[in-house]
């Protein structure tokens, strides 16, 4: 069994050798951008697209594999319908593995619409950790049929590497280089959710900040995560409004 | 075993010990069912069963884990705080009968913790410390899938036989099914859509947990109780308080404001 440190480390070196393109934007964006080439690969896919939402629903693209994919998100907000809006939503993943027998009742417009640009299967994975959410990010296929286990674990991780990206983006971290991963082992996951409630009350912000700035001190400190969330959840350490932002 | 008397006492603890009573079991499945209501908390389903599955079995207590999309398995529910720690203790260490009912999708009955040092080298010891004598684990299934599964920590060395086994089984099934919310899944990508949303259910509840104990200056697990307390009294799903708490803490000004 792979553990999930090892997931996310084999998935950041996956984006580390993904070619920059020309022209590619930069920071957390571009880093962004080569997660979706990547998993493309990956998967493989025909493409994959990263949208960022807010709470009604609005929102707007990130990044994507491609320009067919930048539109098929881009149409989701035009529309107001997808599975990128329902994954957001719901909270949950969106597997549509047959888009035009399971597609067009969920979703009149989009389905029809994404059926016209070849897509045949749309597979679309929440970028959230508990109550803290961002967006999602979609798996777009030009044949029907499900994601394989192994697919399905690897959009996962990479959505969960997503998710990493923007929050540490958060604490001006420009995502420039792949972060070592300083997740230790999974039992003490209960204390790292338990340790961002903590913070986000100790220092009055949201709980996506909080998790920027547990992420920020372990790099800072060069601990481990969860170390950190012992510590915080101990009183051994307490972030300050003030903690110096890397 | 006779098909027309459902539930005998020889088929119950081994030694003459206590067995399931039928009566009792009966009463389970009529609140699990009750729980089983259209826009019903997946969390607080999975430690209703977890609480139910300790008392019919005659366990001190029982814990549930289920499994991410990685293969991982992580902590959802328990029936006691000892038990919850005994779960993450396995996770940790990736060792105990919950991993291994996972890893075979068998069940892992009557383990005297005393003679299972060479088995679990770490987590035996640990258990037995903790005041338990057997352990018993069985696995949550979806078709040939192994979602999860359910723990059962006993402080004497009572033997779980026959129809005991069965009816544990079955209320794992039952934890299965109510993942499911449906009893007829169609496809496996409903199954990895509901156990995420559980396993995400299951960090919001945590994330609030923090959250309410730096509010009140208490421990997460005062927090919990607290929480748990409020939603109940409000007939609020647990997650959508533990939801507001994270998110908009005026939502819920009688759990959260600072006293």
């Amino acid at each position: 069994m792979v553990d999930h440190g090892a997931r996310r480390a084999r998935v950041n070196q996956l984006i580390d050798a993904e070619p920059r393109v020309v022209g590619g934007s930069p920071g957390s964006i571009g880093r962004l951008e080569r997660l979706c080439t990547a998993l493309t690969r990956v998967l493989p896919a025909s493409g994959v697209g990263l949208s960022l939402l807010v709470e009604d629903n609005h929102g707007g693209t990130i990044a994507a594999s491609n320009a067919t994919s930048r539109a098929l998100e881009e149409l989701q907000f035009a529309l107001g319908e997808g599975p990128c809006i329902d994954a957001y939503t719901s909270r949950r993943p969106v597997l549509v593995a047959d888009l035009q027998a399971h597609g067009s009742a969920r979703w009149p417009g989009y389905a029809p619409a994404a059926h016209d640009h070849g897509v045949r299967a749309v597979f679309a994975f929440p970028l959230q950790v508990g109550a803290a959410r961002a967006g999602a990010l979609d798996v777009y296929r030009d044949e029907p049929g499900p994601l394989s286990a192994e697919s399905l674990n690897d959009a996962f991780t990479f959505a969960d590497v997503a998710m990493d990206v923007l929050v540490d983006s958060q604490n001006g971290d420009e995502g420039s280089k792949a972060r070592a991963d300083l997740d230790d082992v999974l039992a003490y996951r209960v204390e790292v959710y338990q340790a961002q409630g903590m913070v986000m009350v100790d220092l009055g912000v949201s709980i996506d900040e909080a998790m920027a700035r547990i992420r920020g001190y372990a790099y800072a400190e060069n601990q481990s995560i969860g170390d950190v969330a012992r510590d915080i959840i101990s009183g051994k350490i307490r972030l300050d409004k003030d903690t110096h932002e890397l | 075993m006779n098909s027309d008397a459902g539930i005998r006492p020889e088929d119950g603890w081994g030694g003459g010990t206590a067995m399931i009573a039928v009566e009792q079991l009966a009463e389970v499945f009529v609140e699990l069912a009750d729980t089983l209501v259209d826009e019903f908390d997946v969390i607080e389903f999975l430690e209703t069963l977890a609480t139910h599955t300790a008392t019919v079995s005659a366990a001190a207590s029982a814990g549930l884990l289920l499994a991410d999309p990685h293969g991982q398995l992580q902590y959802m529910a328990s029936s006691t705080e000892s038990v919850k720690l005994l779960e993450l203790f396995q996770l940790q260490y990736q060792e105990g009968p919950c991993l291994d009912c996972y890893r075979m999708g068998e069940p892992v009955i009557n383990t005297d913790l005393n003679e299972a040092d060479d088995r679990w080298p770490l987590f035996a010891p640990r258990a037995s410390e903790a005041g338990f004598q057997s352990v018993h684990a069985f696995p949550l299934r979806h078709r040939s899938k192994v979602i999860g599964a359910l723990n059962l920590f006993s402080r004497d060395a009572g033997r779980l036989e026959g129809t005991d086994v069965r009816i544990v089984q079955a209320l794992a099934d039952v934890a299965t099914i109510g993942l499911l919310q449906e009893r007829a899944i169609r496809n496996s990508e409903v199954l990895t859509e509901q156990l995420q949303a559980a396993l995400n259910s299951r960090i919001v509840i945590e994330q609030a947990k923090g959250a309410l104990a730096r509010m009140h200056g208490i421990d997460v697990d005062a927090a919990f109780a607290l929480m748990r307390d409020y939603a109940r009294s409000k007939n609020h799903r647990l997650s959508d308080v533990a939801h507001g708490v994270v998110t908009d803490p005026s939502s819920h000004e009688d759990l959260t404001a600072r006293r």
